[in-house]
């Protein structure tokens, strides 16, 4: 399947508010294409939230609902079960939507952790999207747990102290049906692991990088060639797996092989202004030799979690 | 019919089974655990066609039931103390999405320090966020006001919570009747919302506003938690028409007649407090027993009906307003009858709290103290 065969229904309208060369809306309308028009979204507090429109106003054409900050987990789980009794009880009739989260890394790393986490071990029966632009930009741009060593963010001035955790592995390890990393640079993979998480039941949880030029600092036209670098350095993997087995998927397992040469690091990051102080340090040798280090153990780290 | 001899968390659970609901979320707490257990006992028996997600926290119970209810199912969680406060910012947002839901409340103090009894600084606490809040008094009371909370909710778009207290009542046997499968119908009919989450119905809910669309959300909350007090009464009427039972409108009042001393009290120190005002009858003290069942909306009109010219209001609360003269019941009394305050004489105290024993000597006892005082 190629693109221009993907199906023209479209989640967003023109006119939504989000900014020039924002990834969540990209990332909106190629997961739209293949989950169909028979959806139920919940949105917690974010861009996504941020852009829709005023009241009553919406850019959205799927049936959505904008909840509390902590509450995807429980919240979409609550619907999909509710779903679930109103069709066995006949009070519905057809058939039932595929219930899906929109959330950032905010309230999917942060705030939502506890929830979600409770919610995959419970395998509750839906979709959460993690949209991560390892930042809490909507608010504009404070750390988050996404937040990846040195970047700039308003809370974490001199540059962030520690790295991001990894959150996709953390979900892996709650055993669910199906695990996933994708990128905007890669559509097509994307596509591929929505429709197939489309097709299975209980927890799903697919987490999307999304580059932000806004808070990271670079040109709005830029955003796809960030992703595509962000995986080319392995500073972004491409992953799946089902019940905690892992796969490694296209370029990472490539990396991972050792087939490609992973690009340099100073390429991806210098064209990021949040690192520009990273960049000025006299410990700049030093702190890109520890960002690649770190790039190069978790590569390594999840190759051998795939062997398992 | 049926009979039954059983805890108030009983009534509770059963009441839940009976009122065809369709998704329940629950996490357990002291007092409430049993509540949480026995429904999803029912559920596993095959007698309650409902699903059950059992939790990993009260706002996940919350924010589950909240989006359950969005699409349009029959909901109810229970919890108490802790756990409510824990739900508290769901709570505002169900009020303010206009979610019916009906949740138990089984009273209980605060943290810190750790407490497990009886004490209505839980409930109290969330007063402003646009819920409905009944409190009871017995297990008969609480199967029939779970039942009533479901017609309500339905009817208003605002959630009900219904409180009893811990232990007190949670805990206590008590015979209490069931209703009918056919007389519930008639009551409580299939749960049909004007509106649903669902690709069917279409849209997008809860986006963001402007403070031009924000405040008519907040007008048409506020004027609609009033008129649902208007609603609890004619539902509690329609259903002392259907089973005979009636636990009493805005309050269950007790010895009105030629009173001159009004016990105000929420909660099952109500229903003790008919004990004590017989103490202060046979003193010749002309007291008569006022036990508030709708807290929210607080019924002002219907409290100064209630008071003749001259009473004085003796108002017992089992929370505190720190640093005020005693708890809610009071602060709201007194704001209600501000009119009136050249006529009456108010007065109250913090007593019971932490499920502190209230026997009825001790509440007449009291309520001797403070009729010196407005008798001063």
């Amino acid at each position: 399947m190629k693109i221009k065969d993907l199906s023209s229904l479209e989640y967003i309208t023109p006119g939504t508010g989000a900014c020039a060369g924002c990834p969540s809306t990209i990332g909106l309308r190629i997961i739209g294409k293949a989950l169909g028009k028979n959806t139920i979204g919940f949105l917690t507090p974010s861009c996504a939230v941020a852009s829709m429109g005023l009241t009553p106003q919406t850019c959205y054409t799927f049936s959505a609902l904008n909840i509390c900050f902590a509450s995807a987990g429980a919240s979409a789980g609550g619907a999909a079960m509710a779903l679930d009794a109103l069709y066995r009880k006949g009070k519905l009739q057809g058939e039932k939507p595929v219930v899906f989260n929109w959330v950032g890394d905010g309230g999917t790393y942060d705030i939502g952790f506890q929830g979600l986490s409770g919610s995959a071990e419970r395998n509750d029966d839906y979709i959460h999207f993690c949209y991560n632009n390892e930042a809490y930009s909507n608010t504009g741009n404070q750390r988050s747990g996404a937040t990846p060593q040195f970047a700039l963010t308003t809370t974490s001035p001199m540059g962030k102290e520690i790295g991001q955790k990894n959150m996709p592995l953390l979900m892996l390890e709650h055993r669910p049906p199906y695990v996933a990393t994708a990128s905007l640079g890669y559509p097509m993979d994307l596509y591929r692991k929505v429709e197939k998480a489309k097709n299975i039941s209980g927890f799903r949880y697919i987490e999307i990088h999304m580059p932000c030029c806004t808070s990271w600092r670079f040109p709005p036209a830029d955003t796809i060639r960030m992703s595509k670098l962000a995986v080319q350095t392995g500073a972004w993997l491409l992953w799946e797996g089902e019940y905690g087995k892992l796969t490694l998927n296209g370029v990472t397992a490539s990396l991972a092989e050792g087939r490609k040469k992973p690009i340099s690091m100073e390429g991806y990051l210098k064209l990021q202004g949040r690192f520009s102080t990273m960049f000025k340090s006299p410990e700049k040798e030093k702190h890109l030799a520890l960002i690649e280090a770190n790039i190069q153990r978790e590569l390594e780290f999840m190759a051998g979690r795939a062997k398992l | 019919m049926s009979k039954v001899f059983g805890s108030g968390n009983t009534a509770c659970a059963l009441a839940v089974k009976d009122a065809d609901v369709d998704f329940v979320a629950a996490y357990p707490i002291t007092p409430q655990t049993a509540v949480a257990e026995k429904i999803a006992a029912y559920i596993a028996e095959g007698i309650m066609d409902a699903n059950y997600l059992p939790v990993e926290s009260e706002h996940s119970a919350a924010s589950a039931i909240a989006a359950a209810s969005a699409v349009g199912a029959r909901v109810f969680t229970a919890t108490a103390s802790q756990g409510l406060l824990y739900m508290h910012e769901i709570l505002h947002y169900a009020a303010g999405g206009r979610l019916p839901m009906v949740m138990a409340n089984v009273n209980r103090a605060v943290n810190a320090p750790w407490c497990l009894y009886a004490d209505h600084q839980d409930a109290v606490s969330q007063r402003d966020t646009g819920w409905i809040h009944i409190h009871t008094a017995s297990n008969q009371e609480i199967y029939d006001s779970i039942l009533l909370a479901f017609k309500v909710t339905e009817e208003v778009q605002i959630p009900v919570m219904v409180n009893y207290d811990g232990f007190l009542v949670s805990h206590s046997m008590m015979p209490f009747e069931t209703l009918d499968e056919n007389k519930i119908k008639e009551y409580l009919p299939p749960f049909n919302p004007s509106w649903r989450l669902h690709p069917q119905w279409g849209g997008t809910f809860g986006n963001v506003t402007y403070s031009e669309q924000y405040v008519p959300y907040r007008e048409s909350l506020t004027r609609d938690v009033k008129k649902a007090g208007e609603v609890i009464v004619r539902c509690a009427k329609e259903y002392q028409e259907l089973t005979g039972r009636w636990h009493g409108g805005y309050f269950d009042v007790y010895r009105l007649e030629d009173a001159s001393f009004f016990l105000l009290s929420m909660g099952s120190m109500g229903k003790e407090m008919e004990l004590a005002v017989d103490l202060l009858r046979k003193e010749g003290i002309p007291a008569a027993g006022l036990r508030l069942r709708v807290f929210c909306p607080f019924p002002k009109e219907e409290l100064s009906v209630l008071l003749p010219d001259g009473a004085k209001l003796l108002v017992f609360d089992r929370n505190l307003v720190y640093g005020s003269a005693a708890g809610v019941l009071l602060q709201e009394s007194r704001a209600a009858l501000y009119e009136r305050r050249d006529d009456l004489r108010i007065t109250g105290i913090s007593v019971g709290l932490g499920g502190e024993d209230l026997p009825a000597v001790l509440l007449a006892d009291r309520a001797r103290q403070m009729i010196q005082e407005v008798e001063k």
